[in-house]
């Protein structure tokens, strides 16, 4: 039970670091730290097929997100405060919290899982389907319509970011592209600053 | 616990409001979503629980007493990778904003247009 709120702890401070520090390169691998913290939650509360895909998608988002900040600035612009979108996020954020902190009296207790479809799935699901695993028999069986719109979901997702990141159409050939596709020259880098 | 992971939501919605980097406002968007499937992971938990794997010669009835949820494990599961291809959308969105303005200043981009 402690490792939980060691963990969540971890989490936390992950997460004020990767928002609070200056230097954008240390703040998304702070991001890292927070994934990697939340994986090994999920492998504490009994889900190692979470956990797996959260190591690999973690992985991968931290490539992407360096991706973004390698090449600009790296260090966050403060120079103004902007006092009225800080105050506005705290009120927000106590807001919020009162009424989570009001809404979690309704939920069943930490350990105490509702359960009433998911018994029938953990008593009948390898009889049914043949699946040793019930997470998979879940997303590939009984619910799976779900994962055909998630990989829906995803292929829109890509396809939109490429349609994105794609070097200009053919009417602008003239104009000089700026390597959209990652690697750009030393001195255009330069110039570009 | 319910509280912790709402105060990790709570940081990812401050640094949306407050902080003016888009890859500050990204890495918001990533902090909530692993709250939120953390939480739902967290709904599911049962006390002295076991992975909802059977092994070979288990006893199906011990097995479904003691398994926690396997439903939220499944969808979140599907979220996770959701995840995944927003923040590719996102990042997409952002290195096309500094290529086409030089910043990554959301309120300098809200000046410099039009």
């Amino acid at each position: 039970m402690t490792v939980f709120y060691v963990l969540m702890v971890f989490m936390i401070i992950g997460a004020i670091v990767a928002v609070e520090t200056k230097n954008m390169l240390s703040a998304v691998i702070a991001v890292g730290a927070v994934g990697v913290g939340a994986s090994v939650i999920f492998l504490f509360l009994r889900a190692p097929d979470i956990a797996i895909t959260q190591v690999i998608v973690e992985v991968l988002s931290l490539i992407i997100l360096i991706r973004v900040t390698i090449r600009a600035d790296n260090y966050a612009i403060e120079r103004r405060q902007d006092n009225f979108a800080n105050i506005v996020g705290l009120v927000f954020v106590g807001l919020f919290l009162v009424f989570a902190f009001w809404a979690y009296k309704g939920l069943p207790e930490f350990g105490n899982p509702l359960m009433r479809v998911s018994s029938s799935y953990l008593r009948e699901g390898t009889r049914e389907t043949g699946a040793a695993n019930i997470v998979a028999s879940v997303i590939l069986d009984y619910r799976a319509y779900d994962t055909l719109g998630e990989a829906i979901v995803l292929f829109t997702s890509i396809l939109g970011a490429f349609v994105i990141l794609r070097p200009k159409g053919r009417k602008h050939t003239s104009e000089k592209d700026k390597g959209s596709f990652g690697i750009i020259e030393d001195k255009e880098i330069k110039g570009s600053r | 616990m319910y509280i912790l992971c709402t105060v990790l939501f709570v940081i990812g919605i401050y640094s949306i409001i407050a902080k003016r980097h888009i890859v500050k406002k990204i890495i918001g968007m990533v902090i909530i979503e692993y709250s939120v499937n953390l939480f739902l992971i967290l709904v599911g938990y049962k006390a002295g629980g076991i992975a909802p794997i059977l092994a070979k010669g288990q006893d199906v009835a011990e097995f479904a007493s003691k398994g926690v949820d396997p439903l939220p494990q499944a969808l979140v599961l599907t979220s996770i990778v959701i995840g995944l291809g927003t923040l590719a959308l996102m990042a997409a969105l952002a290195i096309r904003l500094y290529e086409k303005y030089n910043t990554f200043d959301m309120s300098e981009i809200n000046r410099l247009r039009g």
